[in-house]
Parts: structure tokens; C-alpha cells; sequence
């Protein structure tokens, strides 16, 4: 796929996804979110790749979706085209998705960070849902990633008001992981990916499936997947070395086998 | 520039942007206009690449005497008052990068006192007079002076200040810790001035991030804080003024910082 809407480059076992109209702040459009999709599967499959990182071109990471695209749609146009199924394929990349968030995600921006496992905001980010002000609401995936987030109660309350939150209110009720200094959000982001890059690759995919089903199963089926993920875990050449390792009292070096 | 405004004066001049409250009749006493024009103006400062200090300052005989009570009257709900017409201005003045001085030429009372001490120094020339003034007409200090009082003068101090609101000599001012630098009335155009340069000229990088963490240090962990402090050296190690000052420091002259 032609990547008209991304920009795309490695630095060593990390993949980078720039999202690139800065002159929309990055509003997303479908085409724009078919390129994230199909890089994304592009990183999967490529084994040079540990961890994937996303980012916004510009001042903003994404001011939400290209309201021009959709303003015409009706219901049928809407469920023939079905906009955001190709989100769901997001949830099947198994590799860890970090995004660093500079200046606004809304909307469906804010929805695309929410798709990503962990999010580093700059100190002056602004994080919201806009929808029930057009008169919409969030539709890839906003009131269920934000409630599973931070809760019911306080996704509500965001989503309704549709107020802009700052990077320090998100970080107290759990919406992203860490707050830097606007200058250094790349850099700590990408700081944090080679951390990520380090770690024994299996054991990071089977515990990103164990604790992304731990709010849609009951708990003993959980308890259960993690079982079996952390047994099969003794089957790789990563276990082994981790462990001797450790013995050693050197670091591992890990290869992801 | 000042053409836009009708309750400030504002001005720049070879690095400092001087925003002058301008209702000298009425003691400089702020109006919903004055509010925004003063927010307007410290955003067209920080936007400004040439400006590396603001200064804040009234004219005539006061500093500024709070809000202008014939604004207000018992419909008031001074919950939206302060959220529509302060709040955005001391936000404003709080994300602002550059130093900002209160050049207090005169009284400042109630939310007077409050902007003076929003801001970063404060000049104040001697026989000046602070009040809160607050309690006086059975209110509570606003515009953040619960807030900052305490963390300059402490607790104590501040409830004396606030609830007996006795009037504060520029003296005692000074010597509670609220004066940066007491000045005599003949001298003060000219020692503000060399003030306002002084930090104009300072490596200005380095000065907004000591600025945007030092308040921060006051509610935050101390293993937090230290991440917060590695950032901003980060950043303030890659300025060009941090090479200038490396190079002075090797060629024993004095450095030349420009701000970037």
C-alpha cells in the first residue's frame, strides 16, 4: 500500500509510524487509518521489528477525524463502507504498540492512542472526546478503551462533557502512562521502546494477550491463559537464556525464539 | 502595537514587553476587558521571538486595587466571574515560558495583590502599600492567592495576612520574603528597567524550564521530581546557550546568551 498519509522508518528493532498531515493536525481519514492498519500487519510480520511506535508529524498528535469525509453519510452509506471495522484489526497485532501523544488527541485521535498498549504524553498533550458536541458520539472504539481504562464512572463523565483533559489529568485516572517535558516526548518515547525492544519479545506478546483478555473473561478462564502462556514460555531459547542469565549475574541477550 | 488595547499600554522594547494597567481613575481596578486584554497581551508576548522578560506594572499612584466592585452586585455568581474572566489570564500567566515581573508601583490589593503574586519577581517601590482585602468585604482571596501566599511566606504569615488584612508596609513586605527588590521612589524607571534587562538576557531556555518545574517540585515525589529535573537538563544541555556559556567559561569572558 502507498503511503501517502504516513511516514514510515526503523530504528533497530523499533518501527516508527508518523502520522503526517500536519497541516490538519493529522486528522485522520480512512485512507489514513488503512495505511496505519497495513504498516502495523507490516511490522507484525517483519521479525527485524520488537515494538512499534506511533507518533504525530507536526503540533498535534491527531485532532480526531476528517469531519469533511463524514458529514455527508448516511446509516446505509456508513454500514457499507463500515469506516471503522478495520480498527479491530488493531487488537490483533501482538507486538507491543507504544505511542508518544504531542499536543492534541481527539476524537478519533484519541482513539487511535487508546488502540496502542501504552501512551507517553508531552506535559502540555490535551486528550478528549468532542463527539457529543457534533452531535455524534465516539464510534472506533472510545467508550470502550477509555471505560476499560479508567472505569465506567470517569468515562462517562469525559465523554458527555466532551471536554479537552490535560496530559496530568489523564495520567491521574489512568488514561496513559507518563507525562514528559514537550520537548523530550519523542525521545522519552522511543527511550522507552528500546527498554520495551530488550525484554524477551515471546514473553511480551504472551502477556500483552494475558492482560488484554483479563477484562473480557471471567477469572478463572484468565487465570487459566496466564497458566498456559507462562508453561509454554519453558519452551523457548529465550527461558533458558533469561535464566542462565540470571544465574550468571549477566545480562540476558535475548533473540526471540 | 498598543493601538488594539483600551485598558493596557502594551510595549516592547529591546526585549521586554510592558504590560501597563491602564485605569489609573480608577486604580488600575480590574474590568472584564482588562482581564482579557492582559491575557491577550501575554500570549502576543510569548509568541513574540524577541521578547525574553515581561514586565507587569500600573499607572498613576496604585499597582492595580482588584476588581472593580461596580462589576459586581448580589446576582454575581463569582464561581463564573473568576472562571471566565481570571482564570484564563492566570493560566495564561503560569504557562508563560518567560519571566514575568510585577513592577509594583503602587498599592496592590485584593486581586491586585494576587497578580503580583502570580508573577515571577516583584519590584516594589518603597511606601507601597499591600492588602488583601478579601475578608474586608466578606470574601475569600481568589485569583490563586490562597495558593501562592503560603508557598512564598508559609502558612502562619499567610492567615495573618489574609484574615486580619491589615495593610503591609512595603518594608515588611520585604522582609516576609514578597519583595525581589525594594526601590526608592527617584530611582525606580531606572532600576526596574536594568531589572527587566538583566533578565532579558538570561540563558532564557534554561529560565522557562526552571520556571515550569520549580512550583511542580512542591507537590511531587521526590523520585518523580528527579525524572522531571534529568528531562529539563536534557534539554536545557542541548541549547545553544548552554555552548555559549561552556565556550565563555573556557575563554574567561562573560557569556552572551540569546535565548535559544
Amino acid at each position: 500500500m502507498s503511503k501517502k498519509f504516513i511516514k514510515t522508518y526503523e530504528d533497530g528493532p523499533v518501527g516508527v509510524i508518523e502520522l503526517n498531515r500536519p497541516e490538519v493536525l493529522n486528522a485522520l481519514n480512512r485512507q489514513m487509518i488503512d495505511e496505519i492498519v497495513a504498516q502495523l500487519e507490516d511490522y507484525q510480520r517483519n521479525s527485524a521489528i520488537r515494538v512499534i511506535m506511533m507518533k504525530g508529524n507536526g503540533k498535534a498528535f491527531a485532532a480526531g477525524a476528517d469531519i469533511e469525509e463524514m458529514k455527508n453519510d448516511t446509516p446505509t452509506s456508513m454500514e457499507l463502507a463500515d469506516p471503522f471495522a478495520v480498527w479491530d484489526r488493531i487488537a490483533s497485532i501482538k507486538k507491543p504498540i507504544i505511542t508518544a501523544v504531542n499536543g492534541f488527541a481527539l476524537g478519533g485521535g484519541f482513539e487511535l492512542a487508546l488502540h496502542c498498549d501504552l501512551i507517553v504524553a508531552s506535559e502540555d498533550a490535551k486528550f478528549g472526546f468532542p463527539e457529543v458536541k457534533l452531535g455524534v458520539m465516539p464510534g472506533a472504539g472510545g467508550t470502550q478503551l477509555l471505560s476499560k481504562a479508567i472505569g465506567q464512572r470517569k468515562a462517562l463523565e469525559w465523554i458527555w462533557l466532551g471536554e479537552q483533559m490535560s496530559a496530568n489529568e489523564a495520567l491521574e485516572l489512568g488514561a496513559i502512562n507518563r507525562v514528559t517535558s514537550k520537548e523530550l516526548v519523542e525521545e522519552e518515547t522511543m527511550r522507552l521502546a528500546h527498554q520495551l525492544a530488550e525484554q524477551a519479545p515471546l514473553s511480551l506478546r504472551l502477556i500483552k494477550e494475558a492482560v488484554d483478555v483479563s477484562s473480557d473473561v471471567p477469572l478463572r478462564e484468565g487465570m487459566k491463559l496466564e497458566r498456559k502462556n507462562f508453561y509454554l514460555l519453558f519452551d523457548s531459547q529465550d527461558q533458558s537464556e533469561g535464566m542462565q542469565a540470571f544465574v550468571e549475574k549477566r545480562p540476558p541477550h535475548f533473540k526471540g525464539e | 502595537m498598543g493601538q488594539d488595547f483600551q485598558t493596557i499600554v502594551y510595549d516592547v522594547n529591546q526585549g521586554v514587553a510592558t504590560i501597563k494597567l491602564n485605569r489609573p481613575w480608577a486604580y488600575n481596578a480590574f474590568t472584564k476587558e482588562m482581564n482579557r486584554e492582559i491575557t491577550k497581551a501575554l500570549k502576543l508576548s510569548s509568541k513574540n521571538e524577541d521578547v525574553r522578560c515581561i514586565v507587569i506594572t500600573g499607572e498613576g499612584k496604585a499597582f492595580c486595587s482588584g476588581q472593580d466592585l461596580q462589576d459586581v452586585d448580589e446576582k454575581t455568581n463569582h464561581a463564573d466571574f473568576l472562571r471566565s474572566r481570571y482564570h484564563p489570564m492566570l493560566k495564561t500567566l503560569k504557562e508563560i515560558d518567560l519571566p514575568v515581573v510585577a513592577a509594583v508601583n503602587g498599592t496592590a490589593a485584593g486581586a491586585g495583590l494576587s497578580l503580583a503574586l502570580a508573577c515571577d519577581f516583584r519590584l516594589v517601590k518603597s511606601g507601597t502599600k499591600f492588602m488583601s482585602a478579601f475578608m474586608g468585604v466578606g470574601l475569600v482571596p481568589d485569583s490563586g492567592m490562597m495558593y501562592v501566599l503560603p508557598r512564598i511566606v508559609g502558612y502562619a504569615k499567610s492567615m495573618e495576612i489574609v484574615t486580619l488584612n491589615k495593610p503591609i508596609t512595603s518594608d515588611e513586605a520585604h522582609k516576609l520574603g514578597l519583595v525581589t527588590e525594594l526601590i526608592e521612589p527617584d530611582e525606580w524607571g531606572e532600576k526596574t528597567s536594568a531589572f527587566a534587562k538583566q533578565l532579558a538576557n538570561l540563558p532564557t531556555k534554561a529560565f522557562s524550564l526552571v520556571k515550569r518545574y520549580m512550583m511542580d517540585s512542591m507537590h511531587e515525589s521526590y523520585e518523580e521530581f528527579l525524572d522531571k529535573e534529568a528531562q529539563a537538563q536534557r534539554i536545557a544541555g542541548q541549547s545553544e546557550d548552554h555552548q555559549e556559556g561552556l565556550q565563555s567559561f573556557k575563554d574567561k569572558r562573560k557569556p552572551h546568551f540569546i535565548g535559544k
